[in-house]
């Protein structure tokens, strides 16, 4: 199939990995911000080809895994609800809140649909006038142009019983917590293609600066990442401290300007709790003052639910690339998909449910 | 390092959709509530049905399923034909001929009698197709809230060919795994008519009567077909799983030799589902020995259903109970069980 197979294709990625071999003259601990880059890496067995050469560490990309437990039980609270619908994307369904999940909330009778878009719920919205439609709006930067678009369409349609039950998280800010802290030691990162295709890539360039590390925008298909640990082994063994782009054909250094302006019409920053990183500053999206109408959490009476987030849960850990998700005595044990502990095992983008998926059974994971 | 997370574990004291996804939630509740209660030598066998002796040489192949599709009518087929080629496709990876069934229907109050007929019509057509006969049947009406427009539960009986056995006990190390066609076409077409996907050209439900292929295969392969199982529910990775676990041997599929046509795969990248998890009905595997690999092969591709059957792995002795794929540059990774549902992601 055009644009997949060409970035599957096996003789190219065994090309690419023969150069980025010749090209280290150590090992570079090298870390994916975003856990789609993760499961590729893992899937496709990127580690293995690579190994000695580049040490893969997985940053806390996954949206579902760095939603905090309160927003989880708020959701869940939502959903169980008299006459509420509650929206949202599929792998939100079995992420744990403190006792429950949105799959057992719907098996206890709640209304909770799995939708591909914001908009499919704004038309739910629009089609059932006598329910409350919540839509859970959990993601990156990448998800945010949508999530907007679709509280501006209620606002300009006047659709009443619609809103956004917000938990939006931001790249930057994460990163740089990440390397504020001196227990991680990573020495160039594979920015998120898609956030970047949304966002642009003006702030890693900041990033690249004040910290001194690489960046290199990547795509999600193996060639895609064999080609952005290449250049980023040259940037590193050249000490080049800027960014490259790889997914030239999405990202551009500027990002798309309509969806950014439609996120800067309804979203502002704000502090924003993680789920296993604590609140980073700024560091997150809320509704602006004129569309506080749509935030489910001035909507309902949400504020009594208030979880404090484990202290020493690993999955923290591993979000922040301090441990691998074989390392953690819980993993394939105590925590699988069936029964997570931690949101990294939940959903298919979580680094620990790539390890369990693919790697098992090998010895050094288990 | 201590772990102090303070996650819930989930406990399951309710059903979830999950557990009738097909994956390992499933195998839990089938394993964990229902054989505890009602075991013995057949059901232990798990296989797609139960295959008991009559008198010597006949043996008799015996199966039920219940088909709660929605929505009903969708390419390539309804839940009429799906209905008669579900129960007559499981006799068959018994090894059986489809003889007779019966048919009970649950309606919802208010399902247009039209659309009954049509479903009677395709069950017709398909009863006609394998010639076998519905010889009983029931029909219950719920409140209309109470079901999803109507689902259909059909018990089937067949004779097992003279000198087949088919038993995941018969699964043996070096034994050839084929696949019998392109996978992934009854889920994909049901979830792009569910999420309103159109394109360029019409994805069909690949619903269809196995026996006829499977005879061929059977006459051809003999004794050296050790076990087939049609890749239902939790598609191919659940079948090969499933198979891997009873026979306790371990399974080695390359993946680039997966049959995936391309509106197929585009549609499951759209999607973000993995084709390996998504529901067929008209495709299956069968484990065969090395000896007859290629003259069954060469019989699968003779018949029209099984022209783009080819040969996806093995069977080895390894890691018993697991399925790994390995890839073009040697890479090997976990085809794991499916946990509950397959839940498309956000990005």
């Amino acid at each position: 199939m055009k644009y997949l197979d060409e970035y599957r294709n096996q003789a190219l990625i065994q090309r690419l990995a023969e150069q980025i071999k010749k090209r280290a003259t150590r090992c570079w601990h090298v870390m994916e911000i975003c856990g789609g880059q993760t499961h590729t890496l893992i899937r496709s067995g990127i580690d293995q080809l690579l190994d000695g050469i580049v040490q893969p560490v997985h940053g806390p990309g996954c949206p579902v895994c760095v939603t905090p437990l309160e927003k989880i039980d708020r959701a869940i609270n939502v959903a169980l609800t008299p006459r509420v619908t509650l929206a949202t994307y599929g792998d939100m369904m079995r992420v744990p809140g403190s006792n429950s999940d949105l799959l057992h909330a719907r098996s206890r009778g709640a209304d909770v649909r799995i939708v591909y878009s914001p908009l499919d719920a704004l038309m739910l919205a629009e089609k059932h006038a006598d329910r409350e439609i919540v839509f859970f709006a959990v993601g990156f930067e990448t998800t945010a142009p949508a999530n907007a678009m679709s509280v501006w369409l209620a606002s300009q349609k006047d659709i009443p019983n619609f809103s956004l039950l917000v938990s939006h998280v931001l790249v930057p800010p994460a990163i740089e917590a990440l390397l504020q802290d001196e227990e991680s030691h990573i020495d160039g990162f594979i920015a998120p293609g898609h956030v970047c295709t949304v966002m642009g890539f003006e702030e890693y360039e900041e990033l690249a600066r004040r910290f001194s590390r690489p960046f290199v925008v990547a795509g999600f298909e193996p060639a895609d990442l064999l080609e952005a640990l290449l250049l980023l082994v040259a940037m590193l063994e050249e000490n080049r401290f800027t960014v490259e782009n790889q997914y030239t054909r999405c990202a551009t250094r500027m990002g798309n300007l309509h969806a950014r302006k439609m996120i800067r019409e309804v979203f502002e920053v704000t502090d924003m709790k993680w789920r296993g990183l604590g609140t980073i500053h700024r560091s997150g999206f809320r509704l602006k003052d004129e569309y506080q109408s749509f935030d489910a959490e001035v909507r309902f009476p949400l504020d009594h639910i208030s979880t404090p987030e484990p202290p020493h849960c690993c999955a923290g850990q591993v979000l922040q690339g301090k441990t691998k998700p074989s390392q953690c005595p819980a993993f394939g044990k105590e925590c699988t998909p069936e029964r997570p502990l931690g949101a990294p095992m939940v959903s298919s983008e979580g680094a620990c449910a790539a390890y369990y998926s693919f790697r098992r059974f090998q010895e050094n994971c288990l | 390092m201590k772990v102090a997370c303070r996650l819930p574990h989930s406990d399951y004291e309710i059903i979830t959709l999950g557990h009738g996804g097909g994956g390992r939630l499933s195998q839990q509740l089938i394993s964990g509530v229902l054989l505890p209660k009602l075991n013995n030598d057949y059901l232990q066998e798990l296989h797609d049905g139960a295959v008991f002796p009559i008198a010597d040489p006949v043996r008799l192949a015996f199966t039920t399923d219940s088909f709660v599709v929605s929505p009903p009518f969708f390419p390539g087929g309804d839940i009429g034909l799906l209905s008669v080629y579900g129960t007559a496709n499981d006799l068959a990876m018994c090894g059986a001929r489809p003889l007779f069934l019966s048919l009970a229907l649950i309606i919802e109050e208010g399902f247009s009698i039209h659309g009954l007929e049509q479903i009677l019509s395709s069950i017709r057509t398909a009863c006609d197709l394998l010639e076998l006969q519905v010889v009983t049947g029931d029909t219950k009406v719920v409140e209309r809230g109470k079901g999803d427009g109507i689902f259909i539960n059909t018990t089937g009986l067949g004779a097992v060919l003279d000198g087949i056995e088919i038993s995941p006990r018969r699964i043996r190390a070096g034994d050839q795994i084929l696949l019998s066609g392109s996978l992934a076409e009854h889920g994909v077409s049901i979830m792009s008519l569910r999420e309103g996907l159109k394109f360029d050209s019409p994805l069909l439900s690949d619903t269809s009567a196995l026996w006829p292929l499977v005879e061929a295969v059977l006459r051809r392969g003999g004794q050296g077909i050790h076990s087939m199982r049609d890749a239902t529910r939790g598609g191919l990775a659940s079948a090969l799983n499933e198979m891997a676990l009873s026979a306790r041997v371990g399974i080695v599929i390359d993946e680039n030799a997966l049959p995936v046509r391309e509106e197929v795969q585009g549609a499951c990248e759209i999607l973000g589902l993995d084709p390996l998890y998504i529901a067929n009905e008209g495709k299956f595997v069968s484990l065969v020995s090395p000896e007859c690999s290629e003259q069954v092969l060469s019989a699968m591709r003779e018949h029209p259903l099984g022209r783009d059957a080819c040969r996806i792995g093995e069977v080895v002795a390894g890691h018993p109970g697991v399925v790994v794929a390995r890839n073009g540059f040697g890479a090997t990774r976990v085809i794991d069980m499916i946990s509950g549902e397959q839940l498309p992601r956000i990005c």
